[in-house]
């Protein structure tokens, strides 16, 4: 909201609160400069070339982007972070609001314990992240398998080909529900007090002020988790990365489009192509929530 | 989760800012310059995952006082490798001199990177080497590394397992050891091994002990690649009925499920190398006085045949302006005899030196670990029966995770080997091709 009021407060302005506004945002810029914009320049650059461990690389335009469409590797993965994102986000973000709502209604005692409690795996370092689920995981000695074990059923095999995306879909869950409720919590702390108050004298119950008060307030908050959470899917890395430990053979090097540029990076030396996979990922990106994020506002328009 | 594609860029940025590394004009080093280099004060760097060598830098010291060696640990393998190419591209930061496995030194040799030992009088080492560990560092067209460790292999077995099954020794053969795999199973309960899906090097020792030669390199732009022979189909064809009925465990190895495993007997051997029983020391150690070592089961009944897993060795970096200091050193380190002896005794290190491996201090050392065995003096045994004969691709990582995505997977899901040989075999050729590689 922001973005709409400044332009408008920017005619007021004179020319040297112009000027202290450019100062002011310029350590910003060089950063972001230095940081961003000249390694994406330079890895679009980098995409243009061919690279061979013999005769080293040449100019081959579009060529990279031309393969990487015929690539079984990264289309499965796309397919496999696509399935990711319809599947779990929906669910993460739904309990995350449950959360988040059940906080808000004060009916729940130690409200403030639990908070942290969902808060905490958001915290927990990946590496400890990856050891613990590993334990939990593992095939026949996890802890999970010998649950299954101890109560005479067959234990399920959570790393096989079958089960590693709804294992990820987990961990991940696990991760940032407590994330994302945060960030729609505080959402909820900025509604207007009045508005319940009114709902209140108007004969409201809990259930109905949070459909017809709370979700509507939300809206702006949940569009931003699902902008992050459908940008969180695609570029999925850390988790799988984390699991080829435990689960080498499933995960293999492709389970992503990231995890594969990666390893094209790094294990097959081809950095110019690892370039050009990461710039269509980055368009899908680009695609997918400028789609959401469009019919998100034009639905709120309508309404 | 966006960490990821930082990264990515990050590294993109990183690697790019490429300079080819130069070649030196080299011709042969006289004594007098070497004594001047030597009594230069100078400071090289030394990367390395094997620890701090104190005790070694100290020694050296003694005879060289000017030279200071600088130890840094950037991390171990293929962690190390990456930075040790970013840091010869960008043509700044590499190292004087660089641990490398014998598996990866046709892939730092593609680029020129590793310096030719030659002119330094590399070639009056040779002597010093078993002839298994010199005939990886050195070529026609020159010497590239000095050897420091290697990994003759041989059956760690459980003896207590073995005795419950009613065995009591490693088996001969191949054959007698699927025999003693029903018999274990039926008997205990535990594995007669595991076979793991991802441990190409693993997978490349049986290839070794078996006559296979699955990789040529001409050091130029000529590569063979054979995954799929006879040879290798053999081992797969022995393999395949033993995970089909799941006598053999298929875990992946070196993380903690596997750990466990070792330490609570789920398998009753482990098909590894001479550093594996002092990692068994450190890594399994509830298991201590329960381990013996014997051969390597054999093809033909008869036969004293072993294959080699792992190994690495120091290389001077061709970008090096500390080239003489650096080569001393690595000469000093691997083959001084006690400083050689000194590897063994405090990093664990299986010497690739012949005084080393017939020295009695090296070879009298028994374990408690292995009931009072002379493991040593097992090995060194062992490691005069490891075929010279074997090569290395020049593309070792992309190898190893195409083996991981065709082989090391069927084996992991208990599919077709031979057809996972078959596609690694494909994706090798294609890659190889691809990155302008003639393939024989």
């Amino acid at each position: 909201m922001t973005a709409v009021t400044a332009p408008r407060r920017r005619s007021h302005a004179s020319a040297p609160q112009t000027r202290a506004a450019w100062l002011l945002v310029l350590p910003f810029l060089v950063v972001f400069a230095a940081m961003f914009i000249v390694p994406l320049l330079y890895s679009a650059y980098l995409s243009t070339f061919t690279s061979q461990l013999v005769g080293g690389d040449t100019f081959s335009g579009l060529a990279n982007y031309a393969r990487v469409l015929q690539d079984p590797s990264f289309w499965a993965g796309l397919g496999r972070v696509a399935l990711f994102l319809v599947i779990q986000v929906p669910i993460e973000l739904a309990l995350a609001i449950f959360f988040a709502l059940a906080l808000d209604s004060r009916r729940v005692r130690g409200g403030r314990v639990a908070r942290l409690l969902i808060f905490v795996p958001y915290a927990v370092p990946g590496v400890v992240a990856a050891l613990m689920w590993g334990y939990l995981y593992g095939n026949g000695s996890g802890l999970i398998a010998q649950i299954f074990q101890a109560v005479g059923l067959p234990s399920p095999a959570l790393l096989s080909s079958q089960n590693i995306l709804g294992s990820t879909m987990n961990i991940v869950s696990w991760e940032f529900i407590g994330y994302n409720m945060i960030v729609i919590y505080a959402a909820l702390r900025s509604i207007p007090a009045e508005l319940y108050e009114a709902a209140e004298i108007d004969g409201a119950g809990e259930f109905r002020i949070a459909w017809s008060i709370k979700l509507p307030a939300l809206r702006p908050a949940i569009l931003l988790t699902v902008i992050f959470s459908i940008i969180g899917s695609f570029q999925l890395f850390n988790e799988p990365n984390l699991l080829y430990k435990i689960a080498p053979n499933v995960i293999g090097y492709d389970f992503t489009p990231n995890l594969y540029a990666y390893n094209v990076a790094f294990k097959n030396q081809d950095v110019n192509y690892a370039a050009a996979i990461a710039f269509l990922l980055g368009l899908v990106i680009a695609i997918i929530s400028y789609v959401v994020q469009t019919s998100v506002t034009r639905r709120e328009r309508k309404g | 989760m966006a960490l990821g594609a930082l990264v990515v860029s990050a590294a993109l940025v990183l690697s790019g800012c490429s300079a080819q590394s130069g070649t030196d004009s080299s011709g042969p080093v006289s004594q007098s310059d070497i004594d001047k280099a030597m009594s230069t004060p100078t400071t090289i760097t030394f990367w390395t995952w094997v620890g701090d060598f104190k005790k070694q830098i100290a020694e050296f010291n003694k005879k060289y006082p000017k030279i200071t060696v600088n130890v840094v640990n950037v991390g171990s393998g293929q962690d190390e490798y990456t930075k040790l190419r970013a840091a010869i591209k960008s043509g700044k930061g590499a190292p004087d001199l660089a641990q490398v496995g014998y598996d990866y030194i046709p892939s730092f040799n593609q680029t020129k990177s590793l310096a030719d030992l030659t002119p330094y009088g590399a070639a009056k080492l040779k002597s010093k080497f078993t002839e298994s560990s010199w005939s990886l560092v050195a070529n026609s067209a020159g010497i590239w590394s000095v050897p420091q460790d290697t990994g003759p292999m041989g059956t760690l077995y459980r003896s207590d397992i073995f005795k419950q099954a009613g065995l009591d020794a490693a088996p001969a053969t191949w054959a007698d050891f699927a025999t003693a795999a029903e018999t274990v199973k039926a008997k205990t309960g535990a594995y007669i091994t595991n076979f793991p899906g991802n441990d190409m090097s693993n997978t490349l020792g049986f290839f070794w002990q078996a006559g296979a030669k699955p990789f040529t390199y001409d050091g130029k732009k000529t590569v063979g690649i054979d995954v799929d022979s006879p040879a290798a189909q053999k081992i797969m064809d022995y393999w395949q009925p033993l995970i089909d009925k799941n006598l053999v465990a298929t875990d992946p190895d070196f993380n903690d499920a596997w750990y466990q495993g070792l330490n609570q007997g789920k398998y009753a051997t482990w098909l590894t190398a001479a550093w594996g029983p002092l990692f068994l020391t450190g890594s399994a150690k509830d298991t201590s006085g329960k381990w013996t070592a014997g051969k390597l089961p054999q093809w033909k009944a008869g036969d004293d045949i072993s294959g080699n897993w792992g190994g690495s060795t120091d290389a001077v970096l061709a970008l090096s302006k500390n080239k003489i200091p650096a080569y001393e050193f690595s000469k000093f380190l691997n083959s001084d005899p006690k400083s050689a002896l000194s590897l063994t005794s405090e990093y664990s290190l299986f010497p690739p030196t012949t005084g080393t491996l017939k020295s009695t201090d090296f070879t009298d050392a028994s374990s408690d670990f292995f009931a009072g065995q002379k493991v040593n003096a097992f090995f060194s045994q062992v490691s005069t029966t490891v075929d010279s004969n074997f090569e290395y691709l020049p593309f070792m990582d992309y190898a190893d995770s195409s083996f991981n995505s065709t082989i090391g997977k069927a084996i992991t899901n208990h599919t077709d080997l031979k057809a996972g040989l078959a596609a690694w075999q494909k994706s090798l050729v294609d890659y190889a091709k691809q990155q302008g590689f003639t393939v024989k």
